[in-house]
Parts: C-alpha cells; sequence; structure tokens
C-alpha cells in the first residue's frame, strides 16, 4: 500500500539532484569584475585583445583573479572594488573609446557550474541597486515632425509640377492644402495620391476655396509609432554602451513605451543626462585642399575643423553644413550591384533636391557625415562623390566590410531618436539599500522558515521532521526553479519566497491532520497514512489551483516589483505541491512502507475523545448500503471523531443499543497510543464492522 | 501533542446571526472609512516622487524642510523612515521640473546643506503611470474574483463560489478599510499583498467546502446546519496550525523585513486573520443562506468511486 515504484524514488531523486545543483551557484556569492566589450564591429575580442588587457594591468600593478574570454567580451575578476575601479580606469585610458569597460559583478561559481548553465538567481534592481526607466515616445511630437516634414515636401512637388496652389498649412493632426481652382486640386490629388502612401486626402470646399485635407493613415500611424519606438530602442542602446553598464536591459513595453534597466549604475544624474539628450547628423564637405599636417600639429585652418574618423584617421572638415540629419529618413545596410557591401541611404524630398545639387557641384571631392553628440563629434563616414545623385537615393560604398556597413547604417538611422521621450517613471535604487534588501528578505525567510520547522517538529514529531524536510526541498526546488529561469528576483519576490514557506506547510498540515484522523478512528498504521495521503491531496489541489488563480492575475496585471512577487509565488504553488504530496510521501513510504509491522505512526501523540460523548454519536453506518459495509465502516470510523451533536440521537439510538452486545474492545486498542500492527488486517476488518454498528470509537478509551 | 479537543461539534452555524451583525458592522465601518479618510495611496499611483536618504547622524527634519521650501516646494511631506538617520521625502508632480531634474535638483540642494546624506532610493512616478496601475490593480482585483468563482463553481457548485468570493472580498474590504482607518500608506506591494490574501484566504473556505463535501456524501439524513458544524470543527485544528505557520513567516517579515515589507506583512496579518474569521463566520452562513442541499453536490458523488481509501 504504501510504497512507491522505483521510479517514482528515481524522480525525487533526480529533482532532488537537480534542485542542489542549481541552487548551488548561489552559495558562492559574486565577485567584483570588469567586462571589456568591443563598441565597433572591426574590434572583437578575441586572444589578442586578451593578452592586451593582461599587460596592461600587469604595468599598472594590478592583481587579478582570473582573465577570460566569455560571448564577445573580456572578463576579469579582481579581490575587491578598489582594485575593481582602479583597473576599469587603466583600461579605459589604455584601450581608449573603442571598447565599452563596464564594472560589473561574476558569480563566483565554479566554471563546471557555468557550463551546465547553473547560474545564481538574476537579482532585480531593488536588490543589486541601480536605476529603472520608464520611458515613453512623444507620438504627438513625431506626428507633428511628420507632417511638417511633408508639408515642405509637397510644397516642393506642387512648384516643381507648376500646379498653382494658394497655401500648406497644418492644423493639429492634419495638413491644409488649398486651391484656387477645383482643376489644379484635381491634378493636385492625382498627383499627389500616387507619391505619399502614408497620407490619405479628403476633398473640401470651405467659402470660395478649394481643399485638400490630409492626414496620415491610420496604418501608417501605426508602423511609424513602431518603427519610432524600435529606432529609439537603438539609439538608447548606443547610448547605454557609453555608459558602461554589464548588463542593461532596453526593452519595447507596451506600444510606445520603453523600459531601461541600467543594474550597478551609481551615477543616476550621468545616465538621464545620456539617455535623454539629442543627437544630430550633419553633411559636410571634407577640406582636402587645406594642409592636414600642419592641422595635426594644432593649427587648424580658418574655416575647417579636426575630427576622428570611426575606426580611420584624423579628417579635416569643414564648417559649412549643407545637410542636417532630419532630412534622412532611411538607412540601411546592403550591396552594390557588384556585391560590394554598401549602405542604402534615402533622402526626404527635399533632402533630394539639395543632395542633387551638392553632389553635382562636388564630383570627385569627398563629403562627411558627422555624428553629434552634445560636446562629441565624430565622422561616421567619409566617402568619395563619384557622380551627381539625384532622386534621394544614395549609396554608400567601398572599402568596408559587411558588418561596418550594418554598422554605419545602425548610426545613421539611430543616430538621432525618431521622436522625443519623456521619462515616465524611474526607480533608483541605491547599492547600500540593495544589500539591505537582500538581508531583509533573506533573514524573513530564514527567520520565518526556522520558527515553522521547530513548530512543526514539535507538534509532529517523526511525520513533522518529515513535512520540514519536504519543505526544505521545495525551497531548495524553487530557488532552483529561479535560477534556471533567471527570472528577476526582488524583494517583494523574496517575500513571496518566505510567504511560499509559509502557505506551503498548509499542505503537510492537512495531510498530517487527516492521517490522525484516521489513527483516531482506530484504522491501522499503514491504511491511515494511505487515507490521508489520498483524502488530502484532492483538498491541496483545490486550495492551491485557488492561490494560482490569483498568482496568474499578478503577473498579468502587475508591474515591476508586483510581477517579481507573482513569478515567486506562482512557481512556489507548484513546488509545494509536488514536494507537499508527491515527496513527503515518497519520505514516508521509504521510511515506513516496508515495515510489516508497524506498529504506530510517529506523528505525535493523539488525543481521543471521550468515550461518553461517543455514546451519543450518530452512526450512518447503518444507514449505508449493506453491500459495502466495510467501506461504511471504515468512513463511519473516520466521521466518528467529533461529530456527534446532541441532535444526532434521535436516529443515533437505535444502533448504540446494539453496540453493546457486539463491541468487545481489543486490548491493543486500550492505551492511549495506537497501536494496531499491519499484519492483524483481518482482524481490523471484522473490528471496525463491528464498530461501525457499534456506533463508533467506543473501544477507544484513552 | 495535540491543542485542539473538540468533543463534540461547535455549533458555529448557531451563532451566524450575531456573526452576520459583526461582519456587517465592520464592512460598514471599512467602507466609511475608506470614503470618509480614502487610502493614503502611494507613490505608485498618485505619481510623484519619493526620496529616501539617508544621514551619516539622525537627521534634522526641519532643515531638510527648510532646504526644501528654499527651493520653492511647498506641498512636501518629510518623516523619518525606519530609524532616525533615514528620511522620506514625499514631493507632488511638479510641472515645472522634469522628473529627471528634480531628483537631481533636490539631492544637491541637501548635499550643499549636509554632506553626508546619502541617496537610498529615489522612485518617480508619472500621473499617467499611477493612474494605469491603480485601474491595473483594480482589474487583477476583478480577474482574481472572477476567476476563483468559476473554479469553485466548476469544482463544487455555484452557491460555493458566490459563498467563498464574498467571504474573500470581505476580508479585502477590511484590509483596506484598515489602511483607510489608521492612513498607512498603499503601495504597489500592498496590493500584491491583498492579492495573495484573496488567493491565500479562499484556501480556508476550500478546505471546509471540501469536508462539507464529503459529509453531505456520508452524512445523509443530517441537517445542514449539522453538517457544517461539523465540517468546520474538523479542520479547526489544521486552521489554527496552517495559520499559525503563515504568521509565523508574516511574523518574522514584520521584524525583519524593513520598511518595505511591513506594510505587506501588516495586509497579510490582518488577511490571515479575518480569512479565519470570514470562512467560518462568513462563507459556511452565506453557503447555508443561499440554500445548500445535499442534491447540488449529488452529481459529483457518482463520478466518484466508492472506495474512498478507507479499505485494507
Amino acid at each position: 500500500m504504501n510504497r512507491y515504484p522505483l521510479w517514482k524514488y528515481l524522480i525525487i531523486a533526480v529533482s532532488l539532484l537537480l534542485g542542489l545543483l542549481y541552487t548551488l551557484p548561489n552559495f558562492f556569492g559574486e565577485s567584483p569584475a570588469v567586462q571589456i566589450s568591443p563598441l565597433r564591429v572591426n574590434h572583437q575580442a578575441d586572444t589578442a585583445l586578451l593578452q592586451q588587457v593582461e599587460d596592461s594591468l600587469k604595468k599598472a600593478n594590478i592583481q587579478n583573479d582570473g582573465l577570460f574570454l566569455e560571448e564577445g567580451s573580456i572578463k576579469v575578476r579582481f579581490v575587491d572594488t578598489d582594485t575593481q575601479i582602479k583597473a576599469k580606469d587603466i583600461l579605459q585610458s589604455s584601450l581608449g573609446d573603442d571598447y565599452m569597460i563596464a564594472l560589473n559583478l561574476l558569480p563566483n561559481s565554479p566554471q563546471w557550474l557555468a557550463n551546465l548553465g547553473a547560474l545564481p538567481m538574476y537579482l532585480g534592481l531593488d536588490l543589486r541597486g541601480g536605476v529603472h526607466f520608464m520611458l515613453e515616445v512623444d507620438m504627438e511630437g513625431a506626428i507633428s515632425t511628420a507632417l511638417d516634414r511633408h508639408s515642405a515636401d509637397i510644397r516642393a512637388a506642387l512648384r516643381e509640377k507648376r500646379i498653382s496652389y494658394a497655401g500648406v498649412e497644418r492644423l493639429g493632426e492634419t495638413l491644409t492644402i488649398k486651391f484656387r481652382d477645383a482643376e489644379s486640386r484635381e491634378q493636385a490629388l492625382s498627383m499627389l495620391k500616387s507619391d505619399y502612401d502614408d497620407l490619405q486626402f479628403r476633398e473640401e470646399r470651405a467659402e470660395n476655396r478649394f481643399q485638400l485635407i490630409a492626414t496620415i493613415k491610420q496604418e501608417a500611424l501605426v508602423q511609424m509609432q513602431d518603427s519610432t519606438v524600435q529606432q529609439n530602442i537603438t539609439t538608447l542602446r548606443n547610448r547605454v554602451n557609453e555608459l558602461g553598464v554589464a548588463e542593461p536591459i532596453i526593452q519595447k513595453a507596451g506600444a510606445d513605451r520603453v523600459i531601461v534597466q541600467l543594474p550597478g549604475v551609481q551615477d543616476t544624474a550621468k545616465a538621464k543626462e545620456i539617455l535623454g539628450r539629442t543627437a544630430t547628423l550633419e553633411i559636410r564637405m571634407v577640406d582636402e585642399e587645406r594642409d592636414m599636417d600642419a592641422a595635426m600639429r594644432g593649427q587648424v585652418p580658418f574655416g575647417s575643423e579636426l575630427y576622428e574618423e570611426r575606426g580611420g584617421g584624423p579628417v579635416l572638415v569643414k564648417k559649412q553644413v549643407l545637410l542636417t540629419g532630419d532630412r534622412i529618413t532611411d538607412a540601411q545596410a546592403g550591396f552594390t550591384e557588384d556585391n560590394q557591401p554598401a549602405v542604402h541611404i534615402r533622402l526626404d524630398n527635399n533632402g533630394a533636391q539639395i543632395f542633387k545639387k551638392l553632389t553635382r557641384e562636388n564630383v570627385g571631392r569627398r563629403m562627411a557625415i558627422l555624428l553629434i553628440e552634445r560636446n562629441r563629434t565624430e565622422v561616421v563616414t567619409a566617402p568619395v562623390i563619384r557622380e551627381e545623385i539625384g532622386g534621394g537615393r544614395v549609396q554608400i560604398s567601398g572599402s568596408m566590410t559587411t558588418l561596418e556597413a550594418r554598422d554605419v547604417a545602425l548610426l545613421l538611422r539611430a543616430g538621432a531618436l525618431a521622436a522625443p521621450m519623456d521619462i515616465i517613471e524611474e526607480r533608483t535604487v541605491g547599492p547600500s539599500l540593495g544589500a539591505d534588501n537582500i538581508e531583509r528578505g533573506f533573514n524573513s525567510t530564514l527567520y520565518g522558515f526556522l520558527a515553522v520547522a521547530i513548530f512543526i517538529i514539535i507538534y509532529y514529531m517523526s511525520f513533522g521532521m518529515i513535512s520540514v524536510l519536504a519543505l526544505s526541498m521545495n525551497l531548495l526546488l524553487l530557488v532552483g526553479l529561479l535560477s534556471i529561469l533567471q527570472a528577476t528576483l526582488t524583494l517583494p519576490g523574496m517575500a513571496a519566497l518566505a510567504l511560499t514557506v509559509g502557505m506551503a506547510i498548509d499542505a503537510n498540515v492537512l495531510i498530517n491532520e487527516r492521517i490522525r484522523d484516521e489513527l483516531r478512528e482506530g484504522v491501522s498504521p499503514q491504511m491511515a497514512i494511505n487515507a490521508g495521503y489520498e483524502r488530502a491531496t484532492g483538498t491541496i489541489l483545490d486550495s492551491n489551483i485557488t492561490t494560482l488563480i490569483a498568482g496568474i492575475a499578478l503577473f498579468a496585471f502587475g508591474s515591476g516589483p508586483v510581477k517579481g512577487f507573482a513569478v515567486v509565488l506562482c512557481l512556489g504553488i507548484l513546488t509545494s505541491v509536488f514536494t507537499a504530496v508527491f515527496v513527503s510521501r515518497g519520505m514516508v513510504n521509504f521510511m515506513y512502507g516496508s515495515r510489516r509491522k508497524l506498529e504506530t505512526v510517529p506523528i505525535g501523540k493523539i488525543w481521543i475523545p471521550e468515550t461518553s460523548r461517543t455514546k451519543k454519536k450518530f452512526n450512518y453506518a447503518a444507514l449505508a448500503k449493506p453491500a459495502d459495509k466495510t467501506v461504511a465502516a471504515a468512513q463511519s470510523a473516520v466521521e466518528g471523531v467529533s461529530g456527534g451533536a446532541e441532535t444526532h440521537d434521535e436516529i443515533g439510538q437505535s444502533s448504540v443499543e446494539s453496540a453493546v452486545t457486539h463491541t468487545a474492545a481489543p486490548d491493543s486498542a486500550q492505551s492511549s497510543e495506537i497501536s494496531l500492527s499491519d499484519s492483524d488486517s483481518q482482524r481490523v476488518k471484522t473490528q471496525a464492522g463491528k464498530k461501525a454498528t457499534g456506533g463508533g470509537r467506543k473501544s477507544r478509551k484513552k | 501533542m495535540e491543542f485542539f479537543r473538540f468533543n463534540r461539534d461547535i455549533p458555529f452555524m448557531s451563532w451566524r446571526r450575531s456573526a452576520a451583525v459583526i461582519s456587517i458592522a465592520t464592512f460598514i465601518l471599512s467602507a466609511f472609512f475608506l470614503t470618509t479618510r480614502g487610502l493614503n495611496l502611494g507613490v505608485d499611483f498618485t505619481g510623484g516622487t519619493v526620496l529616501e536618504v539617508s544621514y551619516g547622524q539622525a537627521a534634522d527634519l526641519n532643515q531638510i524642510r527648510g532646504v526644501l521650501t528654499g527651493l520653492n516646494m511647498s506641498d512636501v511631506t518629510v518623516q523619518n523612515f525606519g530609524t532616525s538617520r533615514d528620511v522620506m521625502i514625499r514631493l507632488p508632480v511638479m510641472p515645472e521640473y522634469s522628473s529627471a531634474q528634480l531628483s537631481e535638483t533636490v539631492l544637491e540642494a541637501l548635499r550643499q546643506a549636509d554632506d553626508t546624506v546619502e541617496m537610498r532610493r529615489v522612485e518617480f512616478v508619472g500621473p499617467q503611470v499611477g493612474s494605469e496601475l491603480l485601474e491595473n490593480g483594480a482589474l487583477a482585483i476583478l480577474f482574481v474574483s472572477l476567476g476563483i468563482v468559476a473554479y469553485l463553481a466548476v469544482r463544487f457548485e455555484w452557491k460555493f463560489g458566490v459563498a467563498g468570493i464574498i467571504a474573500n472580498l470581505h476580508d479585502v474590504i477590511i484590509i483596506l478599510g484598515f489602511f483607510a482607518f489608521f492612513q498607512w500608506e498603499f503601495s504597489l506591494t500592498v496590493l500584491a499583498a491583498v492579492l495573495a490574501v484573496l488567493g491565500y484566504s479562499v484556501n480556508e473556505s476550500v478546505v471546509i467546502f471540501d469536508r462539507i463535501r464529503e459529509n453531505f456524501r456520508k452524512l445523509r439524513k443530517v441537517e445542514v446546519t449539522t453538517v457544517i458544524d461539523n465540517a468546520i470543527t474538523r479542520t479547526m485544528a489544521r486552521t489554527i496550525i496552517t495559520h499559525g505557520s503563515t504568521q509565523m513567516v508574516v511574523i518574522a517579515m514584520l521584524l525583519f523585513g524593513g520598511e518595505v515589507l511591513y506594510y505587506f506583512a501588516l495586509a497579510l496579518t490582518i488577511g490571515i486573520l479575518f480569512g479565519i474569521y470570514s470562512s467560518i463566520m462568513v462563507a459556511s452562513p452565506i453557503l447555508l443562506w443561499l440554500g445548500v442541499k445535499r442534491e447540488d453536490l449529488v452529481r459529483l458523488e457518482e463520478k466518484k468511486p466508492e472506495n474512498d481509501g478507507a479499505v485494507v
């Protein structure tokens, strides 16, 4: 009855092992480290760089605790944070701007664990310290910029086609194009309809004016919103790289929001400044007539400036701005006709005209595309103009790899934010508070667990011990699961961990109380254990599923800290059902299931109601079907414990009468401890039957 | 060891009228405080900025207030947070400052006044986010309630679903009533606790309902009140031990969890205490009042095998 097949024990053993394995990394702690990642595609984190890093550290006499190459970046461990910060400064100056040097924390767990994918839990910002921003794209701003651009384009197009118009005006989210007669409006409409897919037009007559009302189409708006947010994310990522954050999270949240999380960042002012700044792109001509060497020596000629080219040498650039970045509508990496990597740029109508003129006048010369962010200007690329380029489609190619082409395209696209962004939520947690929070969460769980464990062991003795073991395994599996899933652990998450301890014990209490119930009825120990587990399981499932419903709702509607709570709560329910029902049963079976002569169940001393009361007990066995008397008997035994209010007398009376003749109290049951042996099962059955007819546990005297 | 020695069923159901009076009274009181005082909503829901700073020595709150008045920030709350060295500053939404500037400006000013100040936490929530969070919280409560009613209706019967959820919402209203009366800060974490209570205290009802169903199946010709009294009495031991254990953990949280978990644990404590009361004295009487009868669960009985595990 209380035996598990081997495979069930195996499942328990394997889950215990996996739980241990994946919980293990959490015990090793973390050590300060510096992470070096290349920012440009033409630089790579390779053994040469590794050597370089090692050399510069050695030169500065800085001891490191290990230095290795992983996932495209180099990581160096240090003994303490002081050395870490010193090392960061040294590496920053020796490696330059092409690499991101970030402070990081690396798990101290041995390599073989990391190879198995066993990592410590991922701590949320409230535990490790850092900044959380939620930014919202100002779509109104984006729409008005788009409409402004369209209005300029439409004016130019109408002028070019020689269609007379009386004016173009932007009002809110619409453009009004005014004409003097219906004929030119007709002409304009057919032209504009074919040229502007994004816009929808409506004819309108106001007084004696003929008007066209243009609005942006709904699907174009959605697309615009998507690409705006996407572009902003790319831009933010570039900027965050510059901040030197080891594991930033930048993700889309909802239709027009972006979440930026920067773990470990202390200087929030700087973070905000970098995230919120504006960048511009400019196209200027390269100054090729002046003396480059003189400029290098510091004598920059009047009207020109000296800038670094991305991944190249210095370039002398004229100050006059020919075209600005807002004229660029798109930039994509691709290939030329002869399969050379290239960057394709699209300019808007106005930009195309300027660019056409510019290229016509400067064939054979170099132009420069500059990215200006705050005080820093760099030349993204400086191609030679081969011919006049019209139509607004520009292709830059030559001496670049596919990766570089992608890099440049990204920069051109993402150099500037597509639309302004507002910070609508900020949560900053200082590092000291983070450490305090870990301690608080840990202590709550620890002391809560200890209190529960001591109480349950005193109350339920050996079975309490088994419950506590199951509870520890529950915690182990939960922490292991959180580590495997790399779910973010927050302070409310730690609260949920503690709460899981308090709630998971419910399942064990239900089981143990049921077993006691059965024993109180004089059911044999093995039977009592079995019945206790069987009957409690349904209740456990019911009550946990309702909590799970709450957890899922929390996850679905919650944000940030609440989500962290919900994740742990839901996972905790799953592990606690598994450990309380399956694992603790396994332990019980393993310890007691094979004993043929189990005389007592070590579940603490059981109190048995006084016999005087049982006389008045209601007996329903008489009402049960005669066919399954044994069942009814056992059930009556179960029911009998504390039932029996006076109201039952009437029904119970007749069977109580007959009880006297049938019930003979076995000696073994006279003691206060239950001590029926399993080998007596035959006797138990008859005994139970007799008791049933006899109206209850007259024999169970204390 | 055994704490609970009931020789007979406790006649809970005969006390249901007094319980109804208590429940309705607490409910009305809670509703009264909720409408008159309202919840002291945290920055999560109202929008605004919270700064938590820590000083090297006991903080001088008046000096801090002075610094803030100097910045022309009037509607500001400055109070100690946990220890005398920790200070929490609450600022309303200020249109003249961008979110990014506000906290920096304040910190800079505080640093000039006293350079031992250390930033512990900054929370800024835009007004639109705040109202969204409030809306989502309400939606979550609605969703959980419907989910629980649906589950109980499928697993038991609709009367059980209704009784269970009324008992639970009773708990929620009382928790909110406490928060309104004492003007404790109602934050996102407290909302999480309220929802956890919603899921947790329904456990209590489910355990009793399970016994009621079992009793219906076995005690065939007995009055419904007796069936319910018996079910409650026999789950009493489990109720007290389980809730006692959960409460031990919650006490650990109250003691060691710090300020953030304090109100969370407080909400749980109220939820646990009233959860016990409501599943005994609210859910079951409602069940009785809705006219629950044996036939409601007969269909389920037929599905169950006759052998209920007690046979050798």
